[in-house]
């Protein structure tokens, strides 16, 4: 099987030769080619060129194009503050007080060099590969976004306090997050990884998510062209499983304090489940811990398919040891081929 | 002090449904029959003590914690002055976001220390390492709280603290936020003097740290 076979048959709820590995490397890249965070992203021919030398060097079974959180933002007018070996982060919010989000529009993609940088890779990636692996193209979601461009805490004060204004910043995040994701299919991206760590129980309660974010996010993908996955960025999902698969993703990015087997039981035969390895803990790991960590959520999560292996928050840090990834891939192969062996 | 336990849990979950109303009435209320500052700060103590816990076991949102911060200073905030209590200025503290923008976490840890009474000043967001090193040595702070949402901002608190003691500065670092939550023994890693699960803890962790310091 190729990456594109052993995903599908993953996400179909089929086993495929061995679980599908997702090691989401973005700004990963920057480090394997030896340049600055900021030179990385400006280049996407580079970004391309990275992608395809990472799934070989890794054994990844996905090339992923996200750049970097901010890039909506960005595309809004924000600044992005580039660091060193770490991701770009997002400037001060540029809404001050809700009286401004009447007067807020949908940017335009073509006229947001950040956005079409992603869609240049993404077209370079699809061509060169000629669609034997998954491209996966990123959305922050209508719902998640807002705490870059107000700041958590207006946001929240937003979201609970003024409805009318969170309506209308919905509106304007929504036409944007759609047009966006739909661009990245358009441009090549097999799926789109929908972000929105502000659904999870971990940051706001089931009952607010199922006013707001739960609907958003169900208009939403209801209008994206082609298969979505919801991530919550190492958010708890047990709680929300049924709504999420009700959402219309495929696919659910579930974190390591996540309880796996129950997810597993929620999910079973109706969502995908995409994780759930520490990233951070990963910094620290040996082989014989990436061995433990690895074959538990196989056993636990990898019978009869719909599971991908993947890290727990939607990017693999700049800090990960390279014998690490490594060692990733290795025990995928050793633990994650179907039939899987029982372990004890 | 059965009745003092029953309005904590009435209180808890006017938070909880962050109704501003009810909570300021049962506040209100406890105030009236205590008439005791150390009956309003152990209400507010051990309500957002157990919602913390109820955020560590998945039962309680960020959103729920911050807002029940939120309406609790306020609440301290407007009885202080009733009761002719001022804050507690030792040991002397300050909070401040490492490198990040983020300050959600920074404004609910503020939120908890000012609604148990202390006095803290706020470095603000974004700051770098020989920012903050040069705000802690000038203002002579005991305990500082740094809040980081980045991984590579977590690792730099040890650059900070070691040019802090390198200027002999024994200043205390309690270090909070989502890497130090992936990572339990990062901590102590990067050099901290404790790190906090959850921003109710602080006020324990604030006892601890500061009980064992050299003052």
């Amino acid at each position: 099987m190729n990456s594109m076979e052993r995903t599908m048959a993953a996400i179909s709820h089929k086993e495929p030769d061995r679980v599908p590995l997702f090691l989401l490397l973005s700004l990963y890249g920057a480090k394997e080619s030896n340049t600055s965070v900021k030179n990385y992203f400006s280049d996407p021919l580079l970004v391309a060129k990275t992608q395809l030398a990472m799934k070989k060097k890794y054994r990844n079974d996905c090339f992923y194009t996200f750049f970097y959180a901010a890039l909506e933002f960005e595309a809004f007018g924000g600044e992005v503050i580039f660091r060193a070996e770490g991701p770009a982060n997002s400037g001060e919010p540029f809404i001050k007080n809700p009286e401004q989000i009447r007067f807020l529009e949908p940017p335009k993609i073509s006229e947001s060099a950040g956005l079409k940088r992603v869609l240049e890779a993404t077209e370079l990636i699809k061509k060169e590969d000629g669609g034997q692996t998954p491209i996966i193209g990123v959305v922050m979601s209508p719902f998640s976004l807002p705490v870059m461009q107000m700041g958590f805490e207006k946001y929240l004060e937003l979201l609970y306090f003024r409805p009318e204004e969170f309506e209308q910043l919905m509106r304007v995040n929504e036409e944007f997050c759609v047009a966006w994701a739909n661009a990245q299919i358009d441009a090549g991206a097999t799926a789109i990884c929908y972000f929105d760590p502000l659904s999870s129980p971990t940051i706001i309660e089931k009952e607010k998510y199922l006013e707001t974010g739960k609907k958003i996010a169900r208009r939403t993908i209801d209008r994206i062209h082609g298969a979505t996955a919801i991530h919550l960025a190492s958010g708890i999902s047990l709680p929300v499983v049924d709504e999420i698969i009700d959402s219309g993703a495929l696919v659910l990015g579930f974190s390591d304090k996540d309880d796996i087997e129950k997810v597993k039981t929620a999910a079973q035969n109706r969502i995908c489940l995409l994780g759930n390895l520490n990233g951070i803990d990963m910094v620290n790991w040996n082989q014989e811990d990436i061995d433990r960590k690895v074959s538990r959520v196989i056993q636990l999560a990898g019978k009869g398919g719909g599971l991908i292996l993947s890290d727990n928050h939607g990017e693999i840090p700049y800090q990960v040891p390279e014998h690490v990834l490594l060692g990733i891939a290795e025990a995928v192969e050793k633990y994650g081929t179907y039939p899987l062996r029982r372990e004890k | 002090m059965e009745d003092l336990e029953q309005r904590s849990l009435e209180f808890e979950e006017a938070l909880l449904q962050i109704n501003r109303i009810r909570a300021a009435e049962i506040f209100g209320e406890v105030f009236e029959k205590e008439k005791e500052f150390k009956s309003l700060e152990s209400l507010v103590v051990t309500t957002l003590e157990r919602i913390g816990l109820g955020w560590e076991e998945g039962s309680v949102s960020l959103s729920q914690i911050y807002m029940s911060g939120v309406i609790c200073e306020e609440l301290i905030e407007k009885y202080m002055p009733k009761l002719n209590i001022e804050r507690k200025r030792i040991p002397k503290m300050a909070i401040a976001v490492l490198q990040d923008q983020h300050s959600l976490g920074k404004r609910i840890v503020s939120s908890v220390i000012r609604a148990g009474g202390y006095e803290l000043i706020d470095f603000g967001i974004g700051q770098g390492v020989e920012e903050l090193v040069s705000k802690t040595e000038k203002n002579e702070i005991d305990i500082l709280l740094i809040s980081t949402l980045m991984f590579p901002s977590a690792l730099q608190v040890k650059e900070l603290k070691e040019k802090l003691l390198a200027d002999g500065y024994k200043t205390k670092i309690i270090v909070g936020g989502a890497p130090f939550r992936l990572d339990s023994k990062l901590w102590e890693k990067v050099g901290a003097d404790a790190d906090g699960k959850n921003a109710s803890d602080v006020l324990r962790i604030l006892e601890t740290v500061w009980d064992g310091g050299e003052k």
